[in-house]
């Protein structure tokens, strides 16, 4: 009997769980983004493209600079030599330049929306700074008795002591050293559910521009005015500290490299030209040049990189890099912590097993009538796992609590005492006799069905094995084998007390399965997870063998089991030494060391602020399986960076066709063969290839900014979708699109 | 004209078969033998004394900048004798009274051996003696090709390697093996099967002789089978006389022709199983070898096709497109030299290309343009090749969402940075080179045609030069000293600036740490892969040159 010896319980009940680790997030992503264009967001972005049309600012991106330095050219040829055409085409090169800064100023505007909205918490309070020397206010005890002043919260600085009161607005970061509150961080997470934050421990973080809503705490200052976490927040959604990160540079490098080759192949071309006795007008060249050079990507790949940061800040995720974006799509190792992440934080009932001769929904009624007065999480799961199994046999007929009548009417509650280890309820009789229920681990309540004479032989021969009855080898049986799935067993007994005071033997009712229950589509997520590459490693303190159990449950690659801060510091050095990148979040202090190491870290908005200072990410809803969407995030942001590389590349066929026929076709009538889109005239399909290259890049802008769409899964299949759809469609689609508007252009009077 | 085309194209498919049957044989065992010679530690005994006689010890694993200056010094010094051996002909032995070249001339054809170019702007038999041909052009016909795999060992070295702080191997050790223990053994073989197929050996002047007509003919002689065997081999190309693999002494039968199409392929194409086995995943060797394959086979059924059925005028005219090719070979076998010397960076012809038709041409010229990378030069077309499947990564990689990765190495900015600028070299030499050569005076005196033919020999020269092929379109006068110092300059760019960028980059990769591969990972060894790798190739070499290509070749195509 000793092996079924297992913990109660959790006896003390935890606070209520507070938003962040209590509500069962689902792993579908809480998407809250605007629609990706408006007209008043374009209207709104307008100014900001026609400041970036500045060179300097241009030079950033080569590829659009050159596109700049051909629509100065002929701009200038065009007023030099006036002449439809070449008007024509300065202007549309100059559309071509707007469109791509409209397309940056437009990721930028998304962003700038939330960071005014972010500023307003940002008002200027007042702080009641704590009076004392700095080794008092280090040190000292109580010191929301101390004196005083009233200060700007512009002022404070690290390690100033502030109190904040019930209704105030905390006026900086810090972590609180006295008190505990509940806290509304709605104004920045838009999580509305307040929270709860404490000295001590690993809630302690409190965020400038928070409200406390009740209670009295007290704070130290851990980020001086103006670079706290709300002012780091708006830089990054602004976007006004945006640098490239490293694919973007070397993207941009291999951009650079094709516009040089370009530039010399058209550069060479007018010698060519020259002695095959078709000498080419510079507007014409100009024009051949930027179709070549790769301009939609150029254009748009800024604007990707924005809107690729902006879709984590629209989940609530705030990179402090734009490094550890592109670093979460190359992800191979995720981190995740049991506790929950894959399981709910609590134990929950999952199974009722009935002791033979007793009825199934006589144990569950009395299982959950034990437990209805016991509101330690476990004790609620039982209750809904009862009234869950009842709502399926009664077809919606919600199960008894809420019709009417209190069963626990006159009712005496049993708590959890450390003596017997046992909580239930005595319940009246209508006959005068009482009821009485008890759970617990099955030590204890076989101790207790022993004291009144129940179901267990008498133990007459000392020394011989009390051998149980029936009913109680089965409840051992149940017990057993529950702890050996990893399960927790409590036993459920009853014991019958008629109006004389007579007590009846206690029986054992059955066995109530507890377990971690792991959350509802993790196993889905983490099959997705391997298709994509990426190994799980689920990191828990239980014992191998529960851990095990519940690793296989929730369909997890592996499994630190019994972990400690260390081990998991261990383990991702080991990874990283392996080549691997590792992902993993935390919110304690002790998880400072691993999130520092990890290549993506996501600390929990939660937690504390070593935590959030080690991580390269910051969670505000506190979301642990946040971590799945920021991978796929990033993926989605190098994904659509190379499609619109590809699709742009692939482009310049279709231009070819257009271009090099209308410009040779008078020395050589034979190239007219190569006019396979039978457009009008050369000036109609030089223009159109121009008008055609300015347009594809806003009719993309909605897809750069929105991300091409992501389904996890290998490698192999997203290459052979992405090269259909970007490869194929970027050598088809410009063929038609020339076309269509070589139709409206030939109607243009004046160009031939 | 039926029955002689169905003649023809059954005769073409016969000696492709056969070629590819030996190929398909002889590369595995190749290959294997190969990375065993750049991989074992140690030395054969007249290895060691080489060493000991050039004080160099090797087995210092060099990082990619001493391999560079070794590779620089090597070249420069080789670059240096050759020139003096030209200039200074009429003083040294065996010259057969010809004078010393003229300094243009000399750095042209130093250059042009030095860089496996092999470029000829002189006719062999009317300007080198057998001291220069042998002393001077064999041996640099011989160094040249080590240095090329030496490179390409060096890059292979990069990404079997990780965290070795840029060493990439020993460049003397690597010169050394390449010409010991796999140029030299397999030239020799060669060289006696050639001599056994009728090519010349020996040491006889060229002479004047009466015919029994009165006439008088020269009968030349000279050591050519043991350079033609290197020539092939290490896919240098310069012909021991003018007409080069036309000329019945350096190429005297159809079954001598195969076996010299099958030496300049034979490094090239066992090099991606070199590779395989060096990085330890064959698969990778065989998905390399699939794009050389696929390219290789496109470009012999095209030319094939364009000289078989000789669209075209004048072809037609004639009845067949026979004008400056060989009656004993054929069509088809002139094709398929055609297209594998100008695949690989041999550049010998057994047919003169400037007489191919319209599209024939032009794709003897899009062949180099490609970089010569299917299966390219010995070394070099291994690295050109690597290159376009890392530019390949690079953009794929992107679309399966992580930062591209080949082999395990990461392709970041430093990387992308290097194959970008290998990717901008050749191009470059090419177009600047053509663009000033057609508006320069002493640029425009060198093509005989004039219009889009004149312009197709002027591409096809620089084209050549810069690309390190070598093979002449002809009807061009190149040994004029503009054309001589022009395509000089272009042959040593072509071939050291992309040298050196290669050995950069095997040096990052090999500082690198290797990334594991897993299911998230683009993978680099499916049909899917191959089949984007020569996308790329041809795509990047169409927007390149298409400008170029559709006033030369383009144009006299579709006239």
């Amino acid at each position: 009997m000793s092996a079924s010896v297992v913990t109660p319980p959790s006896a003390g009940a935890d606070l209520p769980p507070d938003a962040a680790s209590g509500t069962p997030h689902a792993p579908v992503p809480t998407d809250r983004r605007p629609r990706a264009l408006s007209a008043a967001l374009l209207r709104s972005a307008l100014p900001a493209a026609f400041r970036k049309l500045d060179p300097r600012d241009m030079w950033q991106t080569p590829v659009m600079f050159v596109v700049e330095v051909g629509a100065v050219l002929t701009t200038v040829l065009a007023v030099v030599h006036p002449g439809v055409f070449a008007g024509v085409v300065a202007v549309w090169l100059w559309v071509t330049v707007l469109f791509a800064t409209l397309a940056e100023a437009v990721a930028e505007s998304r962003g700038r929306a939330q960071a005014s909205s972010l500023r307003a918490t940002q008002q200027h309070t007042v702080a009641h700074r704590v009076l004392g020397t700095p080794d008092e206010l280090r040190y000292g005890s109580r010191l929301a008795d101390r004196p005083t002043a009233d200060v700007p919260s512009s002022t404070l600085d690290v390690g100033d002591v502030v109190v904040v009161a019930a209704g105030e607005v905390v006026p900086g970061d810090g972590d609180v050293v006295e008190g505990v509150a509940s806290v509304d961080e709605s104004a920045i997470t838009g999580e509305s559910a307040p929270v709860i934050r404490e000295s001590g421990g690993d809630r302690t973080a409190v965020t400038g521009g928070t409200t406390v809503l009740s209670d009295r705490i007290v704070v130290r200052i851990t980020a001086p005015a103006g670079r706290t976490f709300v002012d780091r927040m708006i830089a990054l959604v602004e976007g006004s500290q945006r640098q490239k990160t490293p694919n973007e540079v070397a993207l941009n490098v291999l951009l650079a490299s094709l516009t040089i080759v370009f530039l010399g192949a058209v550069a060479t071309l007018q010698p060519l030209a020259i002695y095959s006795g078709s000498r080419q007008s510079l507007v014409v060249l100009v024009a051949l040049l930027v179709c070549l050079i790769p301009t939609t990507i150029g254009a748009l790949l800024s604007a990707i990189g924005i809107a690729g940061m902006d879709r984590l800040v629209q989940r609530n995720v705030l990179a402090m890099s734009g490094r550890a974006v592109e670093a979460a799509g190359d992800v191979d190792v995720l981190l995740l912590d049991k506790t929950g992440t894959i399981t709910y934080g609590n134990r929950r009932a999952s199974e009722l097993i009935a002791a033979p001769g007793v009825p199934d929904a006589e144990l569950a009624d009395a299982a959950r009538l034990a437990s209805l007065a016991d509101e330690t999480p476990e004790g609620r799961s039982i209750v809904e796992f009862v009234e869950r199994g009842a709502d399926r046999s009664h077809a919606g007929q919600p199960a008894g609590v809420d019709d009417g009548d209190d069963p626990l009417l006159g009712a005496t509650l049993v708590a959890f005492s450390a003596s017997t280890r046992m909580s239930g309820v005595d319940l009246p009789l209508s006959d005068g006799g009482v009821r009485r229920l008890r759970k617990g681990a099955a030590a204890a309540v076989h101790a207790w069905v022993r004291s009144t004479g129940g179901e267990l032989q008498p133990t007459s021969a000392r020394g011989a094995a009390a051998a149980p009855t029936g009913a109680a080898a089965a409840v051992d049986a149940a017990v057993a084998d529950v702890s050996e799935r990893g399960g927790t067993p409590l036993v459920v007994a009853e014991q019958q007390v008629d109006a004389t005071g007579y007590e009846q033997p206690a029986r054992l009712l059955g066995v109530v399965h507890l377990k971690d229950v792991v959350k509802e589509g993790l196993v889905e997520r983490f099959a997705e997870l391997r298709a994509m590459g990426i190994r799980t490693v689920m990191v828990t303190g239980d014992n191998p063998v529960t851990a095990r159990v519940i690793a296989a449950e929730a369909g997890v690659d592996d499994v630190l089991a019994e972990a400690t801060p260390e081990d998991k510091l261990a383990l991702i050095r080991r990874e990283q030494a392996g080549g691997r990148l590792v992902a993993m979040c935390g919110d304690g202090t002790n998880d400072a060391p691993a999130l520092a190491q990890a290549d993506v870290g996501v600390a929990m908005a939660s937690g504390t602020t070593a935590a959030k200072e080690a991580g390269n990410m910051v969670d505000l809803d506190s979301d642990p399986t946040k971590l799945i969407e920021i991978v796929a995030i990033g993926k989605q942001l190098l994904i659509t960076r190379g499609a619109l590389t590809t699709f742009s590349i692939t482009n310049d066929v279709a231009k070819y066709f257009a271009i090099l026929p209308a410009m040779f076709v008078a020395a050589f009538p034979q190239l007219g063969v190569l006019n396979v889109m039978h457009l009008h005239s050369s000036q109609s399909a030089i223009v159109s290839a121009v008008v055609f290259n300015a347009l594809v890049i806003v009719a993309l802008v909605p897809l750069a900014l929105r991300g091409v769409r992501y389904r996890p899964s290998s490698a192999a299949a997203l290459l052979r979708r992405n090269l259909w759809l970007y490869g194929l469609g970027g050598l088809v689609v410009p063929f038609l699109g020339i076309k269509a508007i070589d139709v409206i252009v030939s109607l243009v009077p004046g160009l031939r | 004209m039926g029955t002689s085309t169905t003649a023809e194209v059954w005769s073409a498919a016969a000696t492709l078969a056969t070629l590819l049957v030996v190929l398909a044989a002889v590369h595995v065992p190749l290959g294997n033998y190969m990375a065993w010679v750049y991989s074992a530690p140690r030395h054969l005994r007249v290895e060691r004394a080489a060493y000991r006689a050039a004080r160099v010890d090797p087995d210092a694993e060099q990082t990619w900048r001493g391999y560079l200056f070794s590779l620089l010094g090597f070249s420069a010094a080789s670059l240096l004798a050759l020139y003096a051996l030209g200039r200074l002909q009429a003083l040294l032995p065996l010259n057969l009274g010809f004078t010393g070249l003229d300094p243009a001339g000399a750095w042209n054809s130093a250059v042009s051996f030095v860089t496996n170019t092999n470029w000829q702007w002189y006719s062999g038999e009317a300007a080198a003696g057998h001291l220069l041909q042998m002393a001077g052009f064999a041996v640099q016909n011989v160094g040249s090709a080590a240095v090329g795999l030496g490179v390409a060992m060096a890059l292979v070295r990069g990404f079997a390697r990780s965290g070795t702080d840029a060493r990439v191997g020993n460049f003397w050790s690597d010169l050394v093996r390449g010409v010991l223990r796999i140029l030299l053994p397999i030239a020799f073989v060669a060289a006696v099967l050639l001599v056994a197929g009728g090519v010349i050996q020996n040491f006889l002047p060229h002479t004047e002789v009466t015919t029994l007509a009165g006439g008088s003919q020269n009968v030349l002689g000279g050591p050519v089978a043991s350079q033609e065997a290197i020539k092939e081999l290490g896919t240098n190309g310069g012909g021991f006389f003018n007409a080069n693999s036309a000329h019945p002494y350096e190429n005297p039968t159809p079954w001598t022709n195969l076996l010299e199409i099958f030496l300049l392929l034979v490094i090239p194409f066992s090099l991606p199983r070199t590779f395989g086995v060096m990085v330890g995943d064959r698969r990778q060797g065989w998905a390399i070898l699939g794009v050389m394959g696929a390219i290789f086979l496109t470009s012999v059924a095209l030319l094939t096709w364009a000289e078989v059925a000789g669209p075209g005028a004048a072809p037609h005219a004639a009845g067949a497109a026979m004008e400056g090719k060989e009656t004993r070979f054929g069509l088809a076998a002139s094709a398929l030299f055609g297209s594998a010397t100008t695949l690989t960076s041999t550049g010998a012809v057994n047919s003169l290309h400037d007489s191919f038709t319209a599209p024939g041409g032009g794709i003897t010229l899009v062949d180099m343009m490609l970089g010569e990378i299917a299966p390219g030069g010995v070394g070099s077309g291994l690295y050109g090749m690597l290159i376009v499947a890392i530019l390949t990564v690079f953009l794929a990689g992107l679309m399966v969402g992580r930062t591209p990765q080949y082999l395990g190495k990461k392709i970041g900015q430093g990387e992308i940075t290097l194959v970008a600028l290998y990717v901008l070299v050749t191009p470059l030499l090419v177009l600047v080179g053509t663009g000033v050569s057609v508006v320069v005076g002493p640029g425009l005196a060198g093509p005989l045609a004039t219009g889009p033919h004149g312009l197709s020999e002027v591409l096809y020269a620089f084209t050549s030069a810069a690309n390190n092929n070598g093979s002449a379109f002809g009807g061009i006068t190149s040994g004029t000293p503009y054309y001589d110092t022009a395509l000089g300059i272009a042959m040593l760019a072509g071939r050291f600036v992309p040298v050196a960028l290669v050995l950069a980059l095997a040096g990052r990769f090999a500082s690198q740490g290797k990334t594991p591969e897993t299911r998230g990972t683009l993978p680099t060894h499916t049909p899917v892969f191959v089949g984007l790798v020569g996308a790329v190739a041809v795509v990047v070499v169409a927007l390149t040159f298409v400008p170029a290509l559709s006033l030369g070749p383009v144009v006299e195509s579709l006239s």
